[in-house]
């Protein structure tokens, strides 16, 4: 009896430590393709360059427009829009070639990160999300 | 003569070089900063002896145009300092680092007119009057201290040279273009007096401390 109770919470113990390894490595992962696609234009603290290229910290729109971003990653993004009242009107390339599950960490990455405390994405929704991506010119 | 040559043309802009890279953040009041670039020691006579005098790098005149469609010439800078740096407005690698860190620099000197700005286009095609006038604008910038200009491709590639800072167009890499980072330091005499990294905070951190060194130095500097 002590003994299941302790080799259960020995096992209990081990799981937590590999998820929350999964979990960092994730985050180490985000991170990782932050610093090699976006970092140039929005910068290492995310504040993006003032009235030019929009901000990630504390960014409204990633809220306000969750459902787009997985496509807006894919394919870039030409046009006005507003970001924490702020328009900007500058093309942002997109990585094509960004695999889906990266494109999910790298949301996820962006979310909980820069002091932003949105909502994760899984990898299901963000499949779903880029099949309804709108036509686009490429 | 000849060997005096050598060393003003060879060794001593490479010991120049050494120091302005190996030295370290000014401590004392008397500090002044180099002068970069080749130098030429030139001799001639006066009162029949022989004198040397040596002639610094200098940014030659130069011709532009600015956001509002003004010419930009030396003489619209004549008298100050200012930091000069070359970029363009679609580039999608170094440039919004350069230009956040631009902007501190434009934010510490805002109401100091002493001290100006000057971001040369290295993609005039793209970067027309039109684009630099928004792209300021976005920045929300002053051209009376922030001059963008653009102008004859191949003057501005020559006059970059004269800064000391690379550029080439390359249609192999992204954004088209290949340019170095630089804040390029010049006083009022146009000679460089320091050269940064503008995409590292720390260099920029350096250029803001020896900004002041040099408005000192200057005999028009306003306190
Ligand atoms: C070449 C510069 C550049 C790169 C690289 C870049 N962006 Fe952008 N990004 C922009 C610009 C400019 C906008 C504004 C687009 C507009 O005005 O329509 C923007 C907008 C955004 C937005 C919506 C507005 C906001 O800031 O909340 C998000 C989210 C975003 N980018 C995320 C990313 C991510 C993630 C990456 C890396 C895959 C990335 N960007 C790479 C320039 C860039």
């Amino acid at each position: 009896m002590q003994k299941s109770r302790f080799v259960s919470g020995l096992i209990g113990a081990v799981a937590l430590v590999s998820l929350t390894q999964c979990f960092t490595q994730k985050k180490n992962e985000g991170e990782r393709l932050y610093a090699e696609h976006c970092q140039s234009c929005h910068l290492e603290d995310g504040k993006g360059l003032r009235g030019v290229i929009p901000p990630i910290a504390g960014a409204d729109y990633l809220e306000n427009h969750r459902n787009e971003l997985p496509c807006l990653i894919r394919h870039g993004i030409e046009g006005s829009i507003t970001v924490n009242g702020v328009e900007y009107n500058q093309k942002m390339p997109g990585v094509e070639t960004m695999p889906e599950d990266d494109i999910t960490n790298l949301l996820n990455y962006i979310q909980t990160n820069f002091g932003n405390q949105n909502r994760r994405y899984t990898l299901n929704e963000v499949q779903d999300l880029l099949n309804l991506c709108p036509p686009h010119q490429h | 003569m000849i060997r005096n040559n050598v060393i003003f043309k060879s060794i001593l802009p490479a010991l120049l070089a050494a120091t302005a890279l190996f030295s370290c953040s000014p401590s004392s009041e008397e500090t002044t900063l180099p002068i970069l670039g080749e130098r030429e020691a030139i001799e001639k006579e006066v009162d029949g002896k022989t004198v040397t005098d040596t002639v610094y790098h200098q940014i030659p005149d130069f011709a532009f145009v600015n956001q509002d469609s003004q010419k930009v010439t030396n003489a619209t800078l004549a008298g100050k300092i200012y930091v000069a740096d070359f970029f363009f407005t679609s580039c999608p690698t170094i440039c919004p680092k350069m230009k956040s860190q631009m902007l501190r620099i434009y934010e510490k000197y805002k109401d100091n007119p002493q001290v100006m700005l000057l971001s040369h286009t290295i993609d005039p095609k793209h970067d027309t009057v039109a684009v630099l006038k928004e792209y300021a604008e976005r920045l929300n910038v002053e051209t009376a201290k922030w001059q963008f200009v653009t102008g004859d491709k191949d003057s501005i590639y020559d006059v970059a040279m004269q800064y000391l800072v690379p550029a080439q167009e390359d249609q192999t890499i992204e954004g088209g273009f290949t340019h170095g980072g630089h804040f390029v330091l010049v006083d009022e005499n146009r000679h460089i007096r320091g050269i940064y990294d503008g995409t590292k905070e720390e260099a920029v951190d350096k250029l803001l401390s020896e900004i002041p060194l040099l408005l000192k130095a200057q005999p028009h500097a306003k306190k």
